[in-house]
């Protein structure tokens, strides 16, 4: 095959490495340099099949100085440039950082917030709730944040995320500490930020945005290890609070500017591409460094949105259910990213290797032991938060020892879309989608019905088989199943 | 009814326009328009001004992404759409437009980010046509 131009991708293609474990050999075109590894079932490598997620891949397999191999998750779906669910470990010698394979939405993640409130207890409650969230957390489009910045501010934010957030008195110590990377990511520098990326990060902290971000009470349906439920705070029967949201218009813009930057570079450093939305720069350039720190600084930026969302959270959980319940209080079980750029260590075929780790629509699920994580975490591994399509289930899961043989230290990060947004909207109309929830109990406050309708569940993947699949494949360990009450989008 | 110059493509998790023109000005009017049709971006009554702009770039796809860009930060920034959009072309790497800036109302869904995936802006003899993606 030609560079760039495969032909069509089939079953018969690939190797079968394991149950749930398939292989595209590095021969299936010529410009390919790693093997795509797909963790999936027989149904969902059909529906990975279905559109151009595995073509997607093995562009992504043409980036210099890969390690071992590009990994894809079970719910993977077609992005732009790198697919969303692919996960790329390249050398930080001599491989590339690409910031089109960590996506716009820098940082976009998954906080969870456990509580002692039995959703029997809350349920009278639950439409005001629903309605309290919504009026405390400002979302939809062009929405500006409670908390508008002056320049300096949004500089400490760069710098510090949610650290800044705890010290303007909005999230506590152990929101911190349960945090990815503590909720600051280190290597910012404000001076690789451009000055319009700061003029749309001013007057959107604590801004949920629209398109799949959402706000999601849950009760607690099953729990699958115990200890590990206990060390988080759920327990059967309890709500728990998701909030799914990135680095809004700032990480956009840091995105859009390195990916327009790098178009000029690429051919200064000799490298040649199928698609433009991969562009690069090595790890160790200039060029490569300045992005990781515009990116530290809009990870940062997106670690604090969600620190001072979750304040307003917890507003409107004590506004409405205070003298209603026993306990009003959330606790953070965890905070995790899952569109990143991260310099950690792998072994890989028992060589160590020191690498640039991109995750796109994929969730970092390190084992246990690993010495980044809060002391009750230790024993058991990495929480892992895995939203699910709306109206349907969401899953807290571990990080396994698994994880981090076969993986990069990743797992999957969600349901994943079958659908096209296109067909979503021809199909289903957001009122009646609305009404349907409602009436299976499920609370919806959503600021535009065509996005709600493009979000509906069968847009989407069954999560629990992307779940039956990472643990399978021990790249993850189920500790709880959620399911939904209340859902707030933009 | 004319047909429109621009139809929404399949795309899984994003919004795809394939854009039709017979000018490379005309494509890049008919891209602006055909993803403030995409966000259902509607005018609201009230003061409306004209505005112009400047757009330099690389190459022809880098300066559809930047024009597209422009907008999409404008209307972020602050509560406003775009209308009648004049382009002028010097050459596939620099534009200068005319557009007017007025009060928006109704906007259904804001894009994240024009991407340059597996962007061709190409010149044939039936015109000039690219298929953009936005992430949403």
């Amino acid at each position: 095959m030609r560079p760039g131009e495969g032909r069509r991708i089939r079953v018969q293609d690939f190797r079968r490495l394991g149950p749930v474990l398939w292989e595209l050999p590095a021969t299936h075109r010529s410009d390919m340099l790693v093997p795509v590894r797909l963790f999936a079932d027989e149904p969902l490598l059909e529906d990975a099949l279905g559109d151009k997620s595995l073509d997607q891949a093995v562009n992504a397999a043409c980036l210099p100085g890969l390690v071992s191999h590009i990994t894809v998750m079970p719910d993977v779906h077609q992005g732009y440039g790198f697919p969303i669910g692919g996960v790329a470990a390249s050398r930080v010698s001599d491989g590339v950082v690409s910031p089109g394979a960590i996506g716009y939405d820098i940082n976009c993640g998954v906080r969870l917030l456990a509580s002692r409130i039995p959703a029997e207890a809350a349920a009278p409650h639950l439409a005001d709730l629903a309605s309290s969230l919504y009026a405390h957390c400002p979302s939809g489009v062009g929405v500006k944040g409670s908390l508008p910045l002056s320049k300096k501010e949004l500089e400490q934010v760069c710098r510090e995320g949610a650290v800044w957030v705890e010290r303007n008195g909005y999230a506590t110590l152990d929101d911190l500490e349960r945090t990815e990377e503590g909720g600051r990511m280190p290597g910012a520098d404000v001076a690789a930020v451009s000055a319009r990326a700061m003029d749309r990060g001013r007057g959107q902290l604590g801004t949920l945005g629209a398109g799949n971000h959402f706000i999601e009470v849950d009760r607690v349906e099953a729990v699958f290890d115990a200890a590990a439920a206990r060390a988080m705070g759920l327990e059967t029967g309890m709500l728990a609070l998701q909030i799914h949201c990135g680095s809004r218009g700032f990480g956009h813009q840091v995105c859009s500017d390195y990916v327009r930057d790098f178009q000029g570079t690429l051919a200064g450093y000799g490298i040649r591409l199928p698609d433009r939305e991969l562009v690069c720069a090595p790890v160790k350039s200039p060029d490569g460094q300045r992005y990781l720190a515009a990116m530290a600084c809009a990870a940062n930026f997106a670690f604090a949105n969600r620190q001072l969302l979750a304040h307003h959270v917890r507003q409107a959980f004590e506004e409405t259910l205070r003298g209603r319940v026993a306990h009003t209080e959330l606790t953070q079980v965890y905070d995790i990213a899952h569109n990143m750029g991260k310099i950690e260590d792998h072994s890989v075929g028992g060589v160590r290797e020191h690498v640039c780790v991109h995750r796109k629509g994929a969730t970092r699920a390190f084992g246990p032991g690993f010495e980044g994580l809060p002391e009750e975490y230790k024993l058991h591994g990495q929480p892992v938060l895995v939203p699910g399509s709306m109206g349907t289930a969401s899953w807290v899961l571990l990080g396994t020892a698994g994880s981090m043989e076969l993986a990069f230290g990743s797992t999957c990060h969600g349901a994943g879309r079958v659908m096209s947004r296109a067909q979503a909207k021809r199909e289903i109309r957001g009122d009646r989608l609305r009404e349907e929830l409602e009436t299976r109990g499920i609370h919806v406050r959503a600021g535009s019905l065509p996005g709600l309708a493009e979000e509906a569940p069968q847009a989407y993947k069954d999560v629990d088989s992307v779940v039956e699949v990472v643990t399978q494949a021990g790249i993850a360990r189920k500790v709880a199943r959620l399911v939904p009450l209340a859902v707030v989008k933009g | 009814m004319d047909e429109l110059p621009y139809t929404e493509i399949e795309h899984t998790a994003d919004w795809a326009l394939e854009v039709r023109g017979g000018s490379l000005a005309d494509l890049l009017v008919h891209a602006a328009e055909g993803m403030l049709d995409l966000m259902g971006a509607e005018t609201a009554p009230g003061p409306s001004r004209t505005l112009h702009l400047h757009v330099q770039a690389a190459d022809a796809e880098a300066l559809l992404v930047a024009w597209l860009e422009e907008i999409l930060v404008r209307m972020e920034l602050a509560p406003v759409t775009f209308s009648d959009f004049q382009v002028r072309v010097a050459d596939s790497t620099e534009l200068e437009a005319e557009l007017r800036e007025g009060v928006r109302g109704d906007l259904e869904k804001m894009i994240k980010a024009v991407t340059f995936h597996d962007l061709r802006v190409e010149h044939g003899p039936s015109g000039w046509k690219t298929v953009v993606v936005f992430d949403v």
